[in-house]
């Protein structure tokens, strides 16, 4: 360490903190983020209030009176339909859509990168242009021919179905993310794995992986939160009772039956958001760090 | 017996030819420096012997088995790269034995190999560390190392000292010849350094476009230079050109006329076109006019501690002069050159090549 026991005073010179730019910066910070935050403290606010207390009209006020029965009845007593088992039933069918199609895609589009990156085979050029194309088809232009398809093997309205069609969408976009960041290790080292005799599952698992966790971090926060929040997927490939968590909480908020309950509609909007919100909190440095290192070189 | 033995190698990158028909027999036990400016191919070469680039044609031969085709783990040799590519998640200890359990050997062998390895290159303290907690020297030694324990005839250095700072750069280039002197391996030694091509080769193969330009030892290298481009990338500070035609064995720019007498080599023809090469170390210089030597004008002059270089101008075309530190010739007075002419290299324009 720098010997600071110098005499004088050090250093660029102080800044006054309530200078005129401070004042007009942090104000606007503070502006945007209460514009930001207000949807999410009437949310909360309502989710915790009463019907008669939503009906008085005063979107801001606090809570008289704190329930939480409106979570409880989002949770496990919402109807959709004939089905009265709340949003449990969508979080419990997301998770298990969720968990196989984040890893298979995962597993499948790390060796695809890793592949093309490092193995140079014969038209990879070829192959990953054409995997890149694949993230710019629309959706829809997909939509029908891919019902037609798992019609056709049996895997129409199963969550097996849903599973696959996560895993193929999800490859282009995390096979570049993977390509990038196996291309931005350095070549040597693949070499000096070639010559110590790990062949390409050796150099794969013992050399690569455990270099590569922070793109693996991306990769899955880009997934759970894709995943997740998929709607239009969930309600093409699936039928009601495997309904992801998405789809059942449009159906509880836009059911047209009986009173608008906007205490339950708030808790359960925020419920569903819960999962991706949870793991930006848990990973978030990884994830910049994994963008740092992955997406930017090319 | 040859170790080594490389026939008509080509490789093409697409329509680039990288390396044409490239031939080689590298003796056992020989260190061999391939040598040449960055783009020559030798890099490329190297990947080639050691089997991570596949070659368009041609066949090599490692201890007289053909291994064109062989994985680089079964060509029984090792290599050490420019910047280390030590794997950073393992310690020092898991470097080196990473290619011995792909190997399948057991737990005593490998721990008796990284035994003898860290004594050798003295690097058992550092044996529970990550590469991070190494310095670049120690790191180099270790991946020099991981080349040791694999227990192969053949040595692969691929720059092993362009990261390296001078000073720590020379300490290990005394190490890498102590090691050859003690291991007698075969190693080939690709850098762009000539000076430690001079001082580590038993012979350099320079290179150009993808082309051994001249193949020999340091020596030969240095005095006979077979063609211009050898003969001005190898030596520090390189060699003075002049031009000029030849006639009767008499080398003639303007009005100086030089005799060659005694020349190493046939400069009996006549050309019209040729460029005369002197090392500074193969010009003397005198204040006073000696039989044979030919005037010149001081330009300026470079101390380099040990020595320096006289710059002059001899018949208007300038040429570098080696002269011991102490003596002093003003700017614009006037010198007498004694040259060399049986250690002196005359090139035909027409080919670029030594006469």
């Amino acid at each position: 360490m720098v010997d600071i026991a110098l005499s004088g005073p050090r250093g660029p010179k102080p800044r006054k903190r309530f200078s005129r730019r401070n004042i007009f910066i942090y104000g606007t910070l503070i502006v945007v983020a209460l514009y930001y935050l207000l949807p999410l403290y009437v949310m909360i606010i309502t989710s915790v209030k009463g019907m008669p207390e939503i009906r008085l009209g005063n979107v801001f006020a606090p809570p008289v009176e704190i329930t939480f029965e409106p979570w409880v009845k989002a949770w496990s007593e919402a109807c959709t339909g004939l089905n009265c088992e709340g949003l449990s039933r969508g979080f419990w069918n997301s998770v298990r859509i969720l968990i196989p199609s984040v890893i298979v895609s995962i597993a499948i589009a790390s060796v695809n990168g890793y592949a093309l990156a490092n193995w140079r085979f014969k038209g990879a050029d070829v192959f990953f242009t054409i995997l890149i194309f694949g993230a710019f088809v629309p959706y829809q232009v997909m939509l029908y021919p891919i019902v037609i398809l798992l019609r056709e093997v049996g895997l129409y309205g199963s969550l097996t179905g849903l599973i696959i069609v996560h895993t193929i969408f999800g490859m282009p976009i995390l096979t570049l993310l993977f390509r990038n960041y196996f291309t931005s290790i350095p070549e040597e080292l693949f070499k000096a794995a070639r010559v110590d005799g790990a062949g390409f599952w050796g150099i794969y698992f013992r050399i690569m992986l455990p270099m590569s966790l922070p793109i693996f971090v991306v990769a899955m926060i880009l997934q759970v939160t894709g995943i997740w929040n998929d709607f239009l997927f969930g309600v093409v490939y699936t039928k009601p009772e495997y309904y992801p968590m998405t789809v059942q909480l449009n159906n509880i908020v836009n059911s047209v039956q009986g009173v608008k309950e906007y205490n339950v509609n708030m808790a359960a909007t925020i419920l569903t958001g819960l999962v991706p919100l949870v793991v930006y909190f848990i990973s978030g440095k990884l994830f910049v760090r994994g963008i740092a290192a992955g997406a930017v070189k090319g | 017996m040859s170790s080594i033995s490389i026939k008509d190698l080509k490789l093409n990158f697409g329509a680039v030819e990288v390396l044409k028909d490239l031939t080689i027999d590298v003796a056992e036990g020989e260190f061999l420096v391939l040598l040449g400016p960055s783009g020559c191919g030798k890099s490329t070469l190297l990947n080639c012997i050691a089997g991570l680039l596949d070659v368009s044609d041609g066949q090599i031969f490692i201890n007289d088995k053909n291994v064109t085709w062989e994985e680089p783990k079964d060509r029984g040799i090792g290599m050490v790269f420019q910047s280390y590519a030590l794997y950073p998640q393992m310690t020092v200890e898991g470097n080196l034995s990473f290619g011995l359990k792909n190997a399948g050997l057991s737990k005593s062998d490998i721990a008796q190999r990284i035994k003898r390895a860290s004594e050798i290159l003295q690097i058992e303290p550092l044996l529970k560390r990550k590469p991070a907690a190494l310095s670049g020297g120690q790191r180099q030694r270790v991946a020099i190392g991981r080349a040791l324990v694999r227990d192969v005839d053949v040595f692969l250095f691929d720059e092993p000292l362009s990261n390296l700072d001078a000073k720590l750069r020379s300490e290990l280039r005394v190490e890498i010849k102590r090691l050859h002197a003690r291991l007698e391996n075969t190693m080939i030694y690709v850098t762009h350094d000539q000076i430690e091509a001079l001082t580590l080769a038993d012979r350099i193969a320079v290179m150009k476009g993808g082309i051994i330009q001249q193949l020999a030892d340091p020596r030969t290298i240095y005095n006979k230079p077979t063609n211009l481009f050898v003969a001005g990338f190898i030596g520090s500070p390189s060699m003075s050109f002049l031009d000029g035609s030849l006639s009767g064995g008499v080398f003639q720019a303007g009005d100086l006329s030089i005799p060659l007498a005694g020349y190493d080599g046939d400069a009996s023809g006549t050309l019209s076109k040729v460029k005369l090469g002197l090392r500074p170390e193969h010009i003397a210089v005198s204040t006073n006019a000696t039989p044979g030597s030919v005037p010149a004008i001081v330009d300026v002059e470079e101390p380099m501690g040990s020595d320096s270089l006289l710059w002059v101008s001899l018949g208007g075309q300038p040429v570098s002069v080696r002269i011991e530190p102490e003596v002093r010739h003003p700017r614009g007075s006037e010198v007498y050159l004694s040259l060399d002419i049986p250690k002196a290299s005359v090139f035909d324009m027409e080919t670029e090549q030594r006469l």
